[in-house]
């Protein structure tokens, strides 16, 4: 397990380092210090200001928005190790990952994983630049929780698979060039009978149609797929394998949602600090209200605990060479910690905290609220808390009829 | 499971390995059944001492090993499970305390006889049913100790006691000016009110003005290390009759009703897990002592409290018996629990550590 330490690494990492800060000082605009990563998110659109263009580019040139993919597909090539101290040095300049996307999520690992080298070369490049944006067309209004119960039905017709169904809930679906969808290829197998196809969201009859969501956002949309023509290579694997490819791709979303982007979003300003600035302290600087201070303490030291969980997950996989028997537990965690920080948040805040729009409201207050309406997506997208618990109970657990 | 190196992962197997053979919780029942004070075989504390474990932090040239926390830590965790009555966490905890503020005679003199188990020390400082440091009232004029120290663990064997005054720790030997009043807690084990009415106080004169809290935070981790090993043997034994008890022609295991209960208190474990090993972690770097060991045992209390009732619950009526294990777990588990700081002691502490 301890391996020996090996004398030139650090000497190595550190002219990675100051490689690093040379690229950040010379292509990370001012502007956008401090800013968040509109682009990489699935919620908006795709309006690029001049400053944001060019970080894009200079990110995508080296491949460093996906440090550890492979350099031959665009990526940057990088080790953990590397990848880490590139993260270290963005943080230290303000700097943010510009490319994101459910293309970098989830799509790209797996295509990695199950495509054809003709596949790879042409999608996974362009993720790497942040050029194209994927969605995901898994659920349906039958198929949600039960998503092998999926109807959308692709007929081969030779040279090309003729598509007919209904996607729902499609995140970015309005934005997105491509989708990564699972249709049934074959009505008398349930599992069996799906495959794993990639859609032109261009394509001839394909419709769109925003939803609009508590939040007052319309992120997601339905998908209607009316005779649409997909050529045959835009299958990946074989017809009837897509149950296994679309299951690995839930893996890397769920690994997303619970180790990475979601909530490292969350954890900029401690929730005392927010709190310190909205309600009364006393003369040592102690939240004046000691219900509230207690809540506070409880949800901070289960958040702390959290945090050196997902640690802990990552060390363990990494010792074994395996995932981690506790990654299991991260998701319904970590989106569970994060609605319980939203509504602390808003509460914190009084009336000030349920905003809606217009006058009288901070752009932060707002943000909070629509975040604490939107963060309620987060326990039931990338497979539900409870489908999470029925998976944990029944793979990690055992807890299954024949003992 | 913390990434362990090798050292570390032998003195884990040979703890659970020691545990399951030569200290089931049978053996905790003959203590119980045999109804000494001290509660606990010393047979076993020897055993276990000449396998080193009574040293683990003590530094080499006091005869310890010098391992370290986590070290220390797993041996506690794996005796936990079995709930393996001994004065190691009293005694370990008792010499983390001469280690910090001792001078060289001191840990000369007391440090080598910890280490051998051939002393058994104690940490008294609660004056009250609540732990609260802050409220100490026990003083010391002309090198003698007065005052009373409620609820002190492993009181009765213990020949050394590292007690809170107002201006500091000291150290007591048994005897003179020592008197004992035992408290039978739920958990059967040694407990004591112990008064000291002008015995003979040395001062532990090193350590800074913190020493107290840096004892106590050592305490509260290696408390936490105990309660996870509890807290993972109520699981693993809650799962292993889930699958086995069957109701309505199924086992209970395919109830999904149970199975979210039993994901919910795994990911609470889970949780559990990665806060005490953080505490030791911070306890070997040296960094962010105070606020780990805060969130060690506030984590602990939390999760042990909960999977020690489910545990019960979920057992059904063979639960409440005496003659199955599970009640030992609740009732060691609310004394643990209580111990050092109760969570509403512990999330105050934590708030003003985080400066709100
Ligand atoms: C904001 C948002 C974005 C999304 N984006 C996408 C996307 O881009 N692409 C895409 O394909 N899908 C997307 N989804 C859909 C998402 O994957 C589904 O909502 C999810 O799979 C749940 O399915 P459902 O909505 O049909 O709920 P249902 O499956 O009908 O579940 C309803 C309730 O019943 C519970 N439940 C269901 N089955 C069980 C069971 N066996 N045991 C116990 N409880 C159960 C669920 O946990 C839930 O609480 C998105 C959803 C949201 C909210």
């Amino acid at each position: 397990m301890a391996t020996l330490p090996d004398i030139d690494k650090p000497a190595a990492e550190e002219a990675f380092r100051e490689d690093v800060k040379q690229f950040l000082a010379e292509h990370f605009p001012a502007e956008l210090k401090g800013k968040g990563n509109a682009l990489a998110s699935v919620e908006g659109p795709t309006d690029e200001t001049p400053a944001q263009k060019q970080w894009r580019e200079a990110m995508g040139e080296r491949g460093w928005g996906t440090p550890t993919w492979p350099k031959e597909y665009g990526g940057g090539g990088l080790t953990r190790k590397q990848a880490a101290i590139l993260n270290e040095e963005m943080a230290r300049a303000g700097a943010f990952n510009p490319i994101g996307g459910m293309g970098v999520m989830m799509f790209g690992p797996t295509l990695l994983e199950y495509g054809s080298e003709e596949q790879k070369r042409e999608h996974i490049p362009p993720i790497c630049r942040g050029e194209i944006r994927w969605c995901q067309g898994y659920s349906e209004p039958n198929a949600g929780s039960d998503l092998a119960n999926l109807q959308t039905m692709a007929v081969d017709k030779g040279d090309h698979y003729l598509v007919n169904g209904q996607k729902t809930w499609t995140s970015g679906g309005q934005w997105a060039d491509k989708c990564f969808c699972l249709v049934r290829t074959d009505r008398s197998d349930k599992h069996k009978g799906i495959s794993f196809l990639l859609i032109d969201m261009d394509s001839p009859g394909i419709e769109v149609r925003p939803i609009q969501m508590i939040s007052g956002m319309s992120p997601f949309c339905e998908t209607f797929f009316t005779d649409v023509k997909v050529p045959k290579e835009n299958l990946v694997g074989e017809e009837g394998e897509g149950w296994t490819i679309g299951k690995r791709l839930l893996q890397h979303e769920r690994t997303n949602l619970s180790g990475g982007g979601a909530l490292a979003r969350m954890m900029g300003a401690s929730l005392a600090d927010l709190a310190k600035k909205h309600v009364e302290t006393d003369e040592d600087g102690a939240i004046a209200d000691k219900v509230l201070r207690d809540r506070i303490a409880d949800f901070e030291i289960r958040w702390g605990s959290f945090l050196l969980t997902a640690r802990r997950a990552a060390e363990e996989s990494k010792a074994q060479g395996g995932v981690s028997e506790i990654s299991s537990v991260l998701k319904k965690l970590g989106t569970k910690l994060g609605q319980e920080r939203a509504e602390l948040l808003i509460e914190i805040m009084g009336m000030q905290g349920l905003g809606w729009e217009g006058d009288g409201f901070s752009e932060s207050e707002l943000a909070a609220v629509r975040g604490w309406l939107f963060g309620k997506a987060t326990t039931i997208y990338g497979g539900s808390t409870e489908i999470q618990n029925n998976i944990i109970a029944k793979r990690v657990l055992g807890m299954l009829d024949h003992q | 499971m913390a990434v362990l190196n090798e050292e570390q992962e032998m003195l884990r197997d040979m703890a659970r390995d020691w545990a399951a053979n030569e200290s089931p919780v049978a053996a905790f029942r003959k203590i119980r059944a045999s109804g000494t004070p001290e509660a606990y075989d010393p047979d076993a504390y020897a055993a276990m001492a000449e396998m080193g474990w009574t040293g683990v932090i003590v530094p080499e040239e006091h005869g310890g090993s010098d391992f370290g926390w986590l070290s220390v830590g797993l041996v506690v965790e794996e005796l936990g499970k079995t709930l393996t009555a001994s004065p190691l966490l009293a005694s370990t905890i008792a010499a983390s305390a001469i280690i910090l503020g001792g001078s060289d005679e001191q840990k000369a003199a007391w440090l080598p006889k910890i280490a051998s188990g051939e002393t058994v020390a104690t940490l008294a400082v609660d004056e009250g049913p609540r732990h609260d440091p802050a409220k100490i009232a026990a003083t010391v004029s002309g090198g003698k100790l007065s005052g009373t120290k409620s609820f002190v663990h492993e009181a009765h064997s213990a020949s050394l006691f590292v007690v809170a005054a107002g201006d500091g720790l000291y150290l007591v030997e048994a005897g003179d000016g020592v008197s004992l009043s035992t408290r039978k807690l739920t958990d059967q084990r040694s407990h004591a009110e112990v008064t000291f009415d002008g015995a003979a106080a040395d001062k532990l004169d090193n350590g800074g003005d913190t020493l107290l809290d840096d004892v106590l935070d050592r305490a509260r981790i290696l408390t936490a290390c105990e309660m996870l090993g509890m807290a993972q043997q109520v699981f693993d034994t809650t799962l292993d009759y889930l699958k086995q008890r069957v109701q309505f022609n199924q086992v209970l295991a395919t109830f999904q009703a149970l199975q979210h209960r039993m994901a919910d208190l795994f990911g609470d474990l889970a949780m559990m897990r990665s806060a005490v090993e953080g505490g030791l972690v911070a306890l070997d770097s040296g960094f962010g002592v105070a606020r780990a060991a805060t969130l060690a045992k506030a984590e602990a209390n939390r999760v042990l409290h909960a999977i020690s009732r489910e545990g019960v619950q979920l057992h059904g009526g063979i639960g409440m018996t005496d003659e199955y294990d599970i009640g030992f777990y609740l009732k060691r588990a609310r004394v643990l629990e209580a111990s050092w700081g109760s969570t509403a002691f512990l999330k105050d502490r934590f708030a003003t550590i985080g400066g709100y």
